[in-house]
């Protein structure tokens, strides 16, 4: 049943502690969700896709929003904190610039204001703007349930199309992005039908830095979304470009690798065809961007 | 279903308020206090006729609960003027778009105004290019948006600043 105008029926509840969100699940199993900016949850709620009986917004937990860096560390992103917030940060500027690069590309500014990075990861949708960056800046997923907390690395937190290691009775409180190596670069390209404010029909995030350990020099993550069940690393992409110095040649044999390392579908958004000669052209020029800035 | 008793200062005003928890500010907005300038246009965050401040940022009124409101200050385009501090006059902004006939059917005007509006607060002297990125939430079937970037870069030369806090 479709309800509109505005939402189906729901109770509300605005969480204070972890303690209670978890104890919240537990009551309510399935007839409960957890809300944060709402910008995708208020869409399937519309639609008739979640029909939850209680919506807890957990954006008001003790640190949640909180983007803090450390020297050592690394950054802490809470997972409430929204696109424009972790777009402006000046940590996050400073020292993860493509993850403020992804997380400004998400949308319009009016829905960078209530999005946000636990929202967009939970949903594990394989567009989404910010896994491509998560996962070569190799960040780790925290979650907070009864017993305590767990790290999951972000390679194996996107499982399928909206399937996430995030377990029942589970929620997400921030992500853990270790120190880049030093000298890394970094760029977030994003395809979209329109130059800005679209749903990524191909995504390509690329981080690059000098490593003594590799053959030629130099180490490359590449990282695809929109072109896959998951956002997913293009690994053999990478083992070709550790294995072989920079260049022309190079760069366009890593991208056929990320070519093969995609799977992509025809959607209302483009057909996989396209998505296949776009993986390939955006790997080609992210790789060329981010060599300019080490070169 | 939870009611929710809240309280929401609107264009300057206390408002006290019972909610259900599943009404829109939207909803709220033009049902409950008959500020009928906020338009539902797609009811999923796309198309930015519904874009209110929230604490001065800009937010698609429809995709949050008026229980999230509780405790917050949110302007409409009714209460624009206000910020300028004559309520009874239009602000910069809304001059510069009747003179640039920025305006057509007037569906999108009063999103693309608080959008405009807030990208103005906090940048004063933006660029085309960051005209069209502040305001690629806020759609425009009639005017081709040509008309809306010059009435914005025109407001920004005349550089009257509002009376209202930044919150950034």
């Amino acid at each position: 049943m479709l309800a509109r105008p505005g939402l189906p029926s729901f109770d509300y509840v605005r969480a204070t502690t972890a303690d209670e969100v978890v104890r919240l699940l537990k009551e309510h199993g399935e007839a409960a969700q957890l809300a944060m900016g709402g910008t995708d949850l208020f869409v399937r709620m519309r639609d008739g896709f979640i029909r939850p009986q209680v919506v807890v917004d957990v954006k008001h937990l003790p640190g949640m929003r909180d983007v803090v860096y450390d020297g050592q560390a690394g950054l802490t992103v809470g997972a409430a904190a929204t696109m424009n917030e972790i777009a402006r940060h000046p940590d996050v500027k400073a020292h993860y610039p493509l993850l403020a690069e992804a997380a400004n590309s998400v949308a319009s500014y009016q829905l960078r204001n209530r999005a946000t990075i636990g929202g967009n990861l939970c949903n594990g949708s394989p567009c989404a703007d910010t896994g491509p960056a998560t996962l070569v800046l190799e960040g780790r997923i925290v979650l907070f349930e009864l017993g305590g907390e767990r790290e999951v690395p972000a390679g194996e937190f996107f499982l399928g199309p909206g399937e996430t290691a995030l377990r029942a009775g589970e929620l997400m409180t921030a992500i853990r992005y270790p120190i880049p190596p030093a000298g890394s670069a970094g760029r977030y390209l994003k395809l979209g039908r329109s130059k800005i404010g679209d749903l990524a029909v191909v995504s390509v995030a690329v981080l690059g830095f000098p490593d003594g350990t590799a053959p030629s020099g130099y180490r490359f993550r590449i990282a695809l979304g929109s072109v896959a069940p998951v956002v997913l690393r293009a690994l053999e992409a990478e083992d070709v470009l550790a294995a072989n110095p920079p260049g022309e040649q190079v760069f366009a044999l890593a991208a056929e690798k990320a070519v093969e390392a995609a799977s992509p579908i025809d959607d209302v958004r483009g057909s996989a065809a396209y998505r296949s000669a776009m993986v390939r052209r955006l790997t080609r020029r992210g790789l060329w961007e981010v060599w300019d800035r080490l070169g | 279903m939870a009611m929710h008793s809240i309280t929401v200062t609107v264009n300057g005003s206390r408002e006290y308020l019972d909610v259900p928890s599943n009404l829109t500010l939207l909803q709220m907005l033009r049902d409950r206090l008959a500020l009928t300038g906020t338009k539902n246009g797609c009811e999923a965050g796309e198309c930015g006729a519904c874009t209110v401040l929230v604490d001065g940022e800009p937010v698609n009124s429809c995709m949050m609960l008026a229980v999230e409101a509780d405790g917050r200050e949110v302007t409409t385009v009714e209460g624009l003027a206000r910020l300028y501090g004559d309520e009874d006059q239009l602000s910069p902004l809304q001059d510069a778009f009747v003179e640039h006939n920025a305006v057509q059917c007037g569906f999108c005007t009063p999103g693309v105004l608080i959008s405009a509006h807030a990208l103005l607060e906090r940048n004063p002297d933006p660029t085309g290019e960051e005209i069209r990125e502040a305001l690629v939430g806020n759609l425009c079937r009639c005017t081709g948006y040509l008309r809306i970037i010059e009435a914005v870069q025109a407001a920004a030369e005349k550089g009257e600043v509002s009376d209202g806090p930044v919150y950034l």
